[in-house]
């Protein structure tokens, strides 16, 4: 299907999204339901400018004391030190809309999260950054975070595809949804490039509009997506 | 499926293309930019060596890091003069507007964008922050987005979206003495859910939304996300068209109102559109409402005893018992009577003038409590001179408030303003998360404006209800 994509609208820096069919890996349990943005990332270390070095803040607060001393939690935990599939419960990343988030996440060397459900904004922040964000009912997800746990050199095989997740010998049924499943399988998760193609429709879509005054949209021929390069 | 919703229309309005992912890419009508969520979107746009593609389409200001204090530049955190300086250069030479402090309207983006009239019905509204839901008062669909999408729309003047289910949220009858659009909102995220709203968007409607004026609908408009709903709204009325006539926008164009107001009209939800669901919820049995755990949907009635943790839904009490204890309340008891520390009034949910009004009127001939730390941190410049103008700034200051500069401050501690250690807040601000206003055993109890100014003056979380006729005239 990407092949039909016409990438003639494509900047100079846009690149082909990568296909993600399927993420291996060892698990990292993070228990609880409504484990916020603001857990997952404080908003003191979101005064930067860039995402970098960002990893080392992933949960910070439940993760460290006052005086820098570690707590108890998954990713203080020696065992899970190079785990790249987080395993968490319900409604996991709800509040705020920082891709800063999944991006602390994605520097401390998450690659897939599967839980029993996501904050809408925070799937979405995960899916530009090409990280599947995988459902399956409570009592599924429980029974993997107890795998995890005891067993955290096994490995977890999450199909995008055709949505499974394979683990300690067993293929479970899980839930990618249908525009994550072929955005990630299909390489095209970058919407910038995918809709930075569509120049013409959007300049007509703009003109429909009543609220748009005419110098908003620019001329016929020039390039609406401000794409520098020479196309 | 829905059909006929104002949803349906403005997503159709929006639509310029079905994209192969299965979602649909729609044009977005204004894209306000702050501080904090933007820099990475600009820096990928140069990367990929593109351009502002709707300059006149994206507003800035910056709110998120700014001091509400001593505002000269450089700022002394140098970390915000960073991220200042750095959206100062993004938007020079851009074409983007910036409402920055020199300006006067600056303030935070989820009150200029109304106060301004940039935020009108049957937009599409996006912005770097989850609290735009907000701008859905007008009848705009209006969400938060994340860094990607701030790049995609800086980019393309578009964001890849998959289409919500509507649901119709009715709130009968008449709000009680006391209650405000805040109780209105805590009470429907207590019924439905942190969750509830996932998958959804959130039409507001019933008697109790209608009579409402634009800042209450704000105010409502403005935590759909804490229930889960990425966006929310209230149907365009006379009460919209009154707001927006005295706007920027059209204050000095009446032709140009008259010219639009058809295309308002027309977005409004159809008397026979159909729901993907819809919840009746009784306004007039509605009290002051105030949190009691980490969540703004662990909400209960001012005299309601706080729940016990195994009477939930089993899905709830894990988190009802880790809240409880990070809170120190006990169950059975009620929210009245517990101390705090700190008064905030301020942030995107409840800083505009009515707000402020409401709780200078409460204020007015009372002290705050010896032992609490109040302040009021107005939502942008202009309600800033507005409330001067009306003398609310020395009616809060002679009862002991801090009267500061706007910005988003205490709602979630990026400045200096957060709370110290242990301390407990009253907020009129939209979460309750740990850590959420700066330190990580702060304890936020949610509640509306004049709720917060009770509790400034008894030094206790106080049902505003018992103290009205105290008011000195």
């Amino acid at each position: 299907m990407s092949d039909a994509i016409d990438h003639d609208g494509f900047a100079d820096g846009d690149a082909p999204a990568e296909r993600v069919t399927e993420v291996s890996g060892t698990g990292i349990p993070v228990r609880g339901n409504d484990i916020d943005t603001d857990q997952i990332i404080p908003a003191r270390f979101m005064k930067v400018v860039t995402f970098d070095g960002l990893g080392q803040f992933a949960f910070f607060d439940q993760r460290f004391g006052d005086e820098d001393e570690e707590k108890d939690h998954p990713f203080n935990e020696e065992k899970y030190q190079g785990a790249n599939v987080l395993v968490v419960n319900a409604n996991f990343g709800c509040g705020s809309s920082r891709e800063h988030a999944p991006q602390a996440l994605m520097r401390w060397g998450i690659d897939a999260v599967i839980g029993e459900s996501f904050a809408e904004i925070f799937a979405g922040n995960c899916l530009a950054l090409g990280i599947p964000t995988v459902t399956a009912d409570a009592d599924t997800v429980e029974t993997l975070q107890e795998h995890v746990a005891t067993n955290p050199d096994a490995e977890i095989e999450i199909d995008v595809e055709n949505e499974t997740v394979a683990y300690g010998g067993e293929t479970i049924e899980v839930t990618v949804s249908e525009a994550q499943r072929r955005a990630l399988v299909e390489g095209v998760w970058d919407t910038t490039a995918l809709m930075g193609a569509n120049t013409e429709a959007v300049k007509e879509t703009a003109r429909s509009l009543p609220y748009i005054p005419a110098a908003h949209v620019p001329d016929e021929g020039s390039d609406v997506t401000g794409a520098a390069g020479d196309d | 499926m829905s059909r006929g919703t104002l949803y349906d229309k403005v997503w159709e309005n929006h639509k310029v293309a079905s994209l192969p992912t299965g979602q649909d890419q729609l044009f977005v009508g204004l894209h306000l930019v702050h501080e904090v969520t933007s820099p990475q979107a600009f820096g990928m746009l140069k990367e990929r060596g593109r351009t502002v593609a709707f300059p006149e389409r994206t507003h800035a200001t910056v709110d998120h890091i700014v001091p509400t204090g001593d505002r000269a530049r450089p700022f002394g955190d140098e970390a915000a003069e960073n991220m200042m300086a750095e959206l100062e250069e993004n938007v020079r030479g851009s074409g983007i507007t910036f409402s920055d402090p020199d300006s006067g309207d600056q303030g935070i983006v989820h009150v200029i964008g109304p106060e301004q009239g940039l935020t009108q019905p049957g937009m599409t509204i996006v912005c770097g922050d989850s609290h735009t839901s907000t701008h859905g008062a007008f009848g705009a669909l209006a969400f938060g987005i994340g860094t990607s999408q701030i790049r995609d729309v800086l980019a393309t003047g578009c964001v890849a979206m998959e289409k919500q289910k509507v649901r119709r949220i009715e709130v009968t009858g008449e709000l009680g003495d006391g209650v405000t659009a805040k109780d209105v909102i805590l009470t429907i995220i207590r019924k439905l859910g942190t969750e509830g709203g996932v998958g959804y968007v959130y039409e507001y409607a019933g008697e109790a939304i209608e009579t409402l004026g634009m800042e209450g609908r704000m105010s409502i408009c403005n935590m759909s996300i804490e229930g889960g709903a990425r966006a929310g709204y209230v149907n365009p009325d006379e009460t919209t068209y009154e707001w927006l006539r005295e706007t920027d926008a059209f204050a000095d164009d009446p032709e140009e109102f008259e010219r639009l107001k058809p295309y308002w009209e027309s977005v409004t939800s159809d008397s026979d559109a159909e729901y993907d669901d819809v919840v009746t919820i009784d306004g007039s049995a509605i009290e002051p409402t105030v949190t009691w755990g980490t969540t703004p949907g662990q909400g209960i009635g001012i005299t309601e005893p706080i729940p016990h943790p195994e009477d939930l839904p089993a899905e709830k009490v894990e988190t009802a018992r880790r809240a409880q204890k990070h809170m120190r309340v006990e169950p059975g008891e009620t929210m009245e009577g517990y101390k705090i520390d700190v008064a905030f009034l301020g942030s995107c949910t409840n800083a505009r003038l009515k707000d402020l009004r409401e709780a200078a009127a409460f204020v007015k001939g009372r002290e705050v409590h010896p032992d609490v730390r109040a302040m009021v941190v107005p939502g942008s410049q202009r309600v800033q001179k507005a409330a001067e103008a009306e003398g609310l700034d020395a009616v809060f200051k002679a009862a002991g408030f801090d009267w500061r500069e706007p910005g988003c401050s205490m709602c979630l501690g990026m400045n200096d303003d957060q709370l110290q250690g242990d301390e407990a807040s009253a907020s009129s601000s939209n979460r309750n998360f740990v850590g959420r206003q700066g330190s990580k055993d702060g304890r936020t109890v949610l509640m509306s404006p004049i709720m917060v100014a009770a509790a400034a003056v008894t030094g206790e979380v106080t049902d505003v209800r018992e103290m009205k006729e105290v008011t000195v005239a």
